[in-house]
């Protein structure tokens, strides 16, 4: 059986586009390929991955450039059309931008750069991300940002809410969610939403700095799993 | 348009910083009187941040190859060390003092960018980034400010840029508040034949400008950090260049796949004096390796960010992220299309000659023509040896409390929370550690930052140290400190020690207490490093750390930086510094002589560093290094963390709760302790060198003995692991006690509460 190919768009100023691509090529039976900023082309990917890092440096506002990127117009509509998006840290910054998300991400709460492990807890177990996680497990994943502090308003947290649309929240060791364990001051808690057709995630920690032991944790594996499982 | 030029005469040298003889030898070498641009041209080529000219005689006395160099000190931008697997490890480390005095958060952040270019112009991509700072003290509020943008300016570079920033280290002493250093060390990854020399070869080859444009920033940067700073030097901001981490993550990845098309034949990066220091270093290379060589450069050709520069400015122009690339002859477009594809500028503005000459042409006039050697550190450049006078510090011995009189435990708290003892998390977290996905533990968790390199079992092992303090008080010891603390820490996290940089922060040479202080510890790091047989691959010279603020003139403490690589031939071998596993054995290595001298507690209890630094026995110190490089291959540690600022009390904590979501405790008992009135102190605090506290299981604990014995190394077992608390006593009693709650909160508020950082915001 052929590979499944995945792409990992690369924007000037991506810098977790080979970690996320190594990250990818450690499961058997996909196929990474990077694909350009500057291009049309989606490479027959069957899913996207939009990694970490500063999209053209992100001078402006995280993300708000890469919008604009010629891929970028492909993978919105590859996307409305159900394929499978995953956008991490900038990543989700750039989905957010592109309006494929809803809400926005500002400066973190303390205003710094923040680098960190993490623990966060999934809270919807029936996404095609998240499948093969247990409702409510711990797990550990590093965060590194400084506009991670993730914001709507009331209703569209609310809407969030209704529609079961906020898959991670921010935890403590034994999954209690407090302000304390809310490590940039996101609303509540959250650290990774879905779009409303649930092919479109994004989140702030790094999965792909959490999929193997060596690392200090392999928690983000799964949620790739999750993802190439259905594809 | 012709521009009319300030005529050029030994007034107008001398305020160029240059003296009556070394204008004199430039009338001789060029047989007439420089032109402006020429005189600019010379002035930073020789001045002391280019042209080492106070330091090289001293330098030259390093170890300076054998080991597993592949390029000696100086022979190309950084060192080169062979690390098998068709590998290379290229690093060094270069201060950026002055301009983070002036303007914080611009010098620490294009210090890092200069760092790492110096590292992939040679072809390889840095994989880890670390630094060395020192501050006032945190109580001044300028110190604060500086504190603040220098760590936003190194995380915020970095961070975009997409190295991790994996180490370092922080240390406050009133003799830096005028004058912080900023030290920041790149190292890189190449494999053999990739790798690219800075060297300019091939008559007719085309010379290629690539990266930013040129302005006017940081004109005279070089002269500027070869002076003494003053409240005028604030004056100098706009010596200071401005970074664009986005720019340089693009030259970076420009520039790795215009090598991959091999027809790149010398590159350098531009650093300090831009354009010059490149086109006469590279010139002089390619002419000492083939005979002949020369650059002629038409500035008319060279991207400028703004109109109507003249050749001087645009000569001496630091403008960040550009470099010089030399190609073969008839493929500058291919490189060319690779750069466009980057979206970077990449313009040809010149070519190799053959005359020897760097040549400069500009608005149909030749600027400048001056024999390419007679620039460079090892050509014309002058070389002074200065008069070298010790002048001991008169800082007194301590009036020592007997134990008996201290409360003990609150004291022990205390250095815990000292900044220079305590957590530097605030600091870290602003880092990206681990972007590439290789750094193997959080930062930490190991007395050396460890990152593993993919495709193989190997893993690097990196560290900076320095303790200024003991080089002040003794410069021999406290050389040699340095490189053995780092040799140390590499040591203990189950690597051995390949090889070091430095970065060696003084105060004017032109002092002879200065240069006392400079040439004794160059001699007692190169006997640790011929001990070690770890060579001296590079570095870089800071002098003129000294300051006019707060009043009289202070120079800074003498601070000759180390960093040093080491490799982990298995990263299955890695040993963590904190305890692991509740009921291990702890035990010590090394039994030297207790005093207090140089110590962070003497410090603070009796407000004297003392009269000396520690002692320090570089035999020992290498039978150590080799007793735990080989136990972590046999897999017997458990955990080894070296015994240094603060003592075994510091050292026993750390282990405890450093990993902040896996803490524990221990039961110490230390025995034969002797019966003087200080014991107590001594046992605890002392900073004696040569010590490692290490666990294991008690199973092992014989042949672990055994290996420490034939390897010539003091071993006794001090006490167990437990799951929580801390206790340490003296001969069965005198037992201090701890909750180790009561030890992380001394340990990780300190440093926040101390910086009053909210006041900043």
């Amino acid at each position: 059986m052929a590979d499944i190919t995945v792409g990992v768009v690369v924007f000037p100023g991506s810098n977790c586009d080979h970690d996320t691509m190594h990250a990818v090529a450690s499961f058997d039976g996909v196929k990474p390929v990077m694909l350009w900023h500057g291009s049309h082309d989606l490479q027959g990917a069957k899913a996207i991955l939009l990694p970490g890092g500063f999209s053209y440096g992100d001078y402006l506002r995280a993300g708000s450039i890469a919008r604009f990127s010629p891929i970028m117009k492909e993978v919105v509509e590859a996307a409305g059309r159900g394929m499978p998006v995953l956008g991490i840290c900038n990543g989700f910054q750039v989905l957010l931008e592109s309006g494929l998300l809803e809400g926005a991400l500002s400066k973190n709460r303390d205003k710094k750069f923040l680098c960190c492990d993490t623990f966060i807890k999934p809270v919807n177990c029936s996404t095609m991300f998240t499948s093969l996680y247990q409702q409510d497990e711990v797990l550990s994943i590093p965060i590194a940002h400084g506009e991670g502090n993730y914001f709507a308003p009331p209703e569209t947290v609310a809407s969030l809410l209704e529609h079961d649309q906020i898959v991670f929240r921010y935890c403590d060791a034994n999954g209690k969610v407090t302000d304390e364990t809310n490590p940039n001051g996101s609303v509540n808690n959250i650290a990774g939403i879905v779009n409303r057709a649930g092919n479109v995630l994004g989140l702030m920690p790094h999965p792909e700095r959490a999929s193997e032991k060596l690392l200090g944790s392999d928690d983000g594996r799964r949620m790739f799993e999750s993802l190439f499982r259905q594809l | 348009m012709k521009q009319t030029e300030p005529e050029v005469t030994l007034a107008l040298a001398k305020e160029h910083g240059l003296n009556e003889d070394e204008y004199g030898k430039i009338l001789d070498i060029l047989g007439r009187t420089p032109t402006f641009t020429e005189l600019g041209i010379f002035s930073v080529m020789w001045s002391e941040h280019c042209s080492y000219k106070n330091s090289i005689a001293v330098l030259k006395t390093l170890p300076r190859d054998g080991g597993a160099l592949l390029t000696g000190a100086g022979e190309e931008n950084a060192g080169l060390v062979d690390i098998g697997d068709n590998l290379a490890v290229a690093f060094k480390i270069e201060s950026h003092n002055h301009p983070s005095a002036v303007e914080p958060y611009q010098g620490a952040a294009t210090g890092v960018g200069g760092i790492h270019r110096d590292i992939f112009t040679m072809g390889a991509r840095p994989v880890a980034s670390l630094n060395s700072l020192r501050f006032g003290s945190p109580k001044d509020p300028r110190v604060r400010y500086l504190v603040d943008g220098v760590v936003r300016g190194i995380g915020d570079y970095g961070n975009s840029f997409g190295v991790p920033t994996v180490g370092g280290e922080i240390y406050f002493e009133d003799c830096y508040t005028g004058n912080p250093l900023v030290n920041a060390m790149s190292v890189g990854l190449v494999e053999h034949h990739k790798t690219v020399s800075a060297t300019a070869e091939g008559e007719g080859n085309p010379v290629l400008i690539v990266g930013s444009s040129t302005g006017r920033d940081g004109i005279h940067g070089a002269t500027f950090a070869s002076e003494d700073l003053s409240e005028a030097s604030e004056d100098k901001r706009p010596s200071v260049q401005v970074g664009d981490p986005f720019a340089e993550k693009l030259l970076l990845e420009a520039t790795l796949e215009a090598i991959e098309t091999g027809f790149v034949a010398g590159l350098q990066d531009m650093g300090a004096a831009g354009i010059t220091s490149s086109t006469s270093e590279m010139s002089a290379r390619g002419i000492e390796k083939n005979g002949t060589g020369g650059i002629m450069i038409d500035l008319d050709l060279v991207p400028a960010r703004e109109e109507g520069m003249s050749a001087y400015e645009i000569m001496l122009s630091e403008s960040q992220e550009r470099m010089l690339i030399v190609a073969k002859k008839g493929h500058e477009e291919d490189i060319i299309a690779v750069y466009r594809k980057w979206d970077v500028q990449a313009v040809t503005v010149g070519r190799v000659t053959s005359d020897n000459n760097v040549k400069i042409q500009y608005r149909g006039e030749l600027v400048a023509d001056i024999p390419a050697e007679s620039l460079v550190l090892g050509g014309g450049a002058p070389v002074y040896i200065r008069e070298a006078v010790e002048s001991k510090p008169d800082t007194p011995a301590a009036e020592m409390t007997p134990d008996s009189g201290l409360n003990l435990k609150d004291r022990a708290i205390a250095l815990l929370s000292r900044p220079n003892i305590a957590s530097k998390r605030w600091v870290y977290r602003q880092y990206d550690s681990m972007v590439q996905t290789n750094t193997v533990t959080p930062v930490g968790h190991t007395d050396a930052a460890v990152i593993r390199i993919k495709g193989t079992k190997k893993a690097l092992a990196m560290k900076t140290d320095c303790n200024s303090r003991y080089v002040y008080l003794n410069p021999l010891a406290g050389g040699k400190i340095a490189v053995a603390e780092c040799a140390r820490n590499i040591a203990c996290s189950g690597a051995r020690p390949l090889a070091i940089t430095n970065c060696l922060n003084f105060g004017n040479p032109y002092k002879p207490e200065v240069y006392f202080q400079f040439k004794t510890s160059v001699q007692g790091m190169g006997e640790a490093c011929r001990a070690f047989n770890t060579p001296v691959t590079g570095g870089n010279v800071s002098f003129y750390n000294e300051s006019t603020h707060g009043g009289g003139r202070a120079a800074i403490y003498p601070t000759p930086t180390i960093g040093m690589i080491g490799l982990l031939e298995d990263i299955d071998n890695l040993v963590g510094s904190t305890f692991t596993t509740s009921g291990d054995a702890i035990i010590l290595f090394g039994d030297p002589d207790l005093n207090l001298e140089g110590s962070e507690y003497q410090v603070i209890q009796y407000g004297t560093p003392g009269t000396d630094a520690p002692d320090i026995n570089l035999d020992h110190e290498k039978n150590l290094q080799d007793l735990l490089v080989a136990l972590a291959g046999k897999k017997l540690l458990h955990s080894a963390h070296d015994v240094s600022d603060g003592g075994l009390f510091v050292a026993l904590a750390e282990k405890a709760i450093m990993n902040e979501t896996a803490r524990l405790g221990f039961d110490v008992d230390l025995e034969d302790c002797g019966a003087g009135p200080y014991r107590m102190q001594q046992q605890l605090f002392s900073e004696a060198q040569g010590r490692v506290v290490a666990t294991i299981a008690p199973a092992s604990a014989k042949a672990v003995i055994a290996e420490a014995v034939a390897c010539n190394v003091p071993v006794r077992v001090i006490g167990k692991v437990v799951p929580q608390g801390a206790a340490i006593a003296v001969d069965g009693h005198d037992t201090l006690r701890f909750s180790t709650a009561e030890l992380s909160r001394a340990y990780y508020d300190a440093l926040e509460n101390e910086l009053h950082l909210n006041e900043l915001l």
